[in-house]
């Protein structure tokens, strides 16, 4: 079996605020193999977005281990965290808010070549410049103009072309191409697919759109208030999906066609505070199928069939 | 013939900014019968919330203006209707939802009081406590305990303040709401419960509803019929039906539906289509759609296509169909 890329054990982050322990991430178990994409669909609140920046250590963990290829990156100092920097980045979800204004594309896309200083030779940075402009498809004419003069599937193109600028293994995709038009948001998913299979790219790919995360994704994972509550295959999940609330996620996915024009299914119930949660099932007052038994203790991810986890009472 | 409730003949409007004029709507026509509900589709740009606004009459003083045609709500002619006429058709018998609940709420006033103001400022033969009561009706219809109406936005939920909006909207019993985006800002789940509660409400009080959405998902669950706007202009229309299943459509339609990952299917390359709508202060001559189409022949360039109609009420904007071949669907 290859060695995953990523893994982390019992990873954590709890925020501290004035009404308790907020669970942000609440003990993820994960694995993501060499070339594939990991997709982690939750609704917005989950902690989707904090898991991916935990794993870069954009923020620190409260607990658990973060294994990039087999070393644990928690205990690593400031030098070696800045040499795992370059093989680890992230694209971010707004190509406006992520891209200093002030910038040029060049300057944007140059800038972490010059801080890591992979590059010291001016022309050869111009170069590397205009070969990952190629790359993501930017024409080289754009090269001297500012994020502001562009539409937005451009200036998502210069936040991945960024992401690759220092030859990445892996990279955390947090929410890109929500966005975007589907026109553009198409454009950019294939970008994203042919680059995973030239540069062989590890992506955990962060969003709520689930037609997008079953089109990229290899396997999926599910959120639910900070935990992991199902994983899968991404055929197997869409296919046999155990989880209740996963259930609830894909029957409310509505389906561009008048075929499928379904009765809508409600969830009844609210969602949980995720500030010092109660023991016991956090979906539980929102599950059709909860008992008492469900807010008793928690229950852990089990492996159902081979590769498919589920953590929920029914499959006990 | 089912009487029409809005009519739209011929719209334009352009913006205009210091340096250009934006052709934002050129020339569109629509109608829309009691309690149908027709959803506009097009990207971002293509000149759907503006529509929106003109049947407002709430274009941007001084920079938007509409330049020509009519727009006729139920025998009344809107574009000629003062200020004061509009305020009393808006919120009672057109009323609109945005889409963003945060920033159409007010943070300041709880919610009860926000509801309340829309009926008071246009039933006024009601008493104060006839007043509180129908807002909390309101309140019960779109599934919001009536005790929470003392709270202030914040402490609801994003899809608990749409809803909140949709009272809002609906507290007067308009005739026709606009839906801008409706659902977009919100969750699959939370969508789910929105749409629900539309659709019920649109059943009971048979309102027609106008839906701008860039998501063909929603579009084929809620509408009858359905505009693909590209560029100010309705490039097709059609019922849904025709829409989601016919077999003839404009290539910029076509493109549309490439472009969406299919959950029932196991493609894994999208085909998009290429490059970019045109910038609406420098349109070109001829048809909108040349640059991207791969249709596109030397009289597109030159010409704007008419019109076709189909014997069954489909329209579709483009030569192509003047000499009726048909480009197939995946």
């Amino acid at each position: 079996m290859p060695e995953p890329l990523i893994q982390t054990v019992d990873l954590a982050k709890y925020f501290e605020t004035p009404r308790g322990r907020l669970h942000a991430v609440d003990k993820v178990n994960l694995h993501i193999d060499r070339g594939e994409t990991l997709g982690v669909v939750g609704e917005s609140g989950c902690g989707k977005s904090t898991l991916g920046r935990t794993i870069l250590r954009l923020i620190e963990p409260t607990s658990g281990k973060i294994l990039f290829g087999g070393r644990d990156i928690i205990g690593f100092n400031r030098n070696q965290m800045n040499e795992m920097r370059k093989k680890m980045q992230i694209i971010f979800q707004d190509p406006f808010t992520s891209l200093n204004p002030r910038m040029t594309v060049s300057d944007i896309i140059a800038e972490p070549i010059r801080v890591n200083g992979t590059i010291k030779n001016k022309k050869e940075v111009q170069e590397r410049v205009e070969y990952l402009m190629d790359m993501v498809g930017l024409a080289p004419r754009f090269i001297n103009t500012f994020p502001h003069e562009l539409d937005e599937g451009r200036r998502q193109r210069i936040g991945i072309a960024r992401a690759l600028a220092l030859d990445p293994e892996f990279i955390v995709c947090d929410e890109p191409v929500s966005a975007l038009d589907v026109s553009i948001q198409a454009q950019v998913l294939n970008l994203m697919m042919d680059l995973q299979e030239s540069m062989n790219l590890t992506y955990m790919f962060v969003t709520h759109n689930m037609s997008v995360v079953k089109h990229i994704s290899q396997r999926i994972m599910v959120m639910y208030l900070g935990q992991s509550i199902e994983t899968a295959s991404t055929d197997e999940l869409f296919e046999n999906p155990l989880h209740p609330y996963t259930k609830a996620l894909l029957d409310a996915i509505l389906i561009p066609s008048v075929r499928y024009r379904k009765q809508l299914k409600i969830l009844e119930g609210e969602v949980s505070s995720p500030i010092e949660p109660k023991p016991g099932c956090r979906f539980a007052d929102r599950c059709p199928l909860a008992t008492e038994a469900c807010r008793e203790c928690d229950f852990p991810l089990r492996e159902i069939e081979k590769g498919h986890y589920v953590a929920c009472r029914l499959y006990e | 013939m089912p009487e029409k409730l809005l009519d739209i003949k011929n719209l334009r409007v352009v913006y205009k900014t210091d340096n250009d004029l934006i052709y934002a709507v050129n020339g569109v026509d629509l109608s829309l019968e009691k309690g149908e509900v027709l959803g506009l589709v097009g990207e971002t740009g293509a000149g759907k919330s503006t529509i929106a606004l003109s049947i407002m009459k709430l274009l941007p003083a001084k920079v938007g203006s509409i330049t020509d045609g009519s727009i006729t709500f139920d025998n009344k002619n809107l574009i000629d209707a003062s200020e004061a006429d509009m305020r009393a058709i808006r919120g009672n018998d057109i009323s609109m939802i945005f889409s963003d609940p945060m920033s159409s709420l007010n943070p300041l006033l709880t919610v009860g009081d926000q509801i309340a103001e829309v009926i008071e400022m246009h039933e006024f033969d009601l008493s104060s406590g006839e007043i509180r009561k129908k807002v909390d009706d309101m309140l019960e219809l779109v599934g919001i305990p009536h005790s929470r109406k003392h709270e202030y936005p914040h402490q609801f939920s994003g899809g608990m303040r749409q809803r909140i909006v949709i009272a809002m909207a609906l507290a007067c019993n308009p005739r026709l709401i606009l839906a801008d985006e409706p659902t977009t800002a919100l969750d699959v789940t939370i969508q789910a419960q929105v749409l629900k509660t539309m659709n019920e409400l649109k059943e009971k009080m048979d309102t027609a509803m106008i839906l701008i959405t860039h998501d063909l998902g929603v579009v084929a669950q809620m509408c009858d019929t359905v505009a693909i706007v590209y560029a100010g202009e309705i490039i097709e229309y059609g019922t849904a039906e025709m829409i989601f299943e016919g077999k003839d459509h404009h290539p910029y339609t076509v493109g549309l539906f490439n472009s969406i990952p299919d959950i029932k299917s196991k493609a894994r390359r999208l085909s998009p289509i290429d490059g970019l709508m045109p910038d609406p202060a420098q349109l070109p001559k001829g048809c909108r759609f040349a640059e991207r189409c791969r249709y596109c022949r030397d009289v597109c360039r030159e010409k704007e296509p008419g019109t076709h109609i189909f014997d069954d009420g489909h329209m579709i904007k483009c030569f192509l169909f003047e000499r009726k071949e048909a480009i197939g669907r995946r």
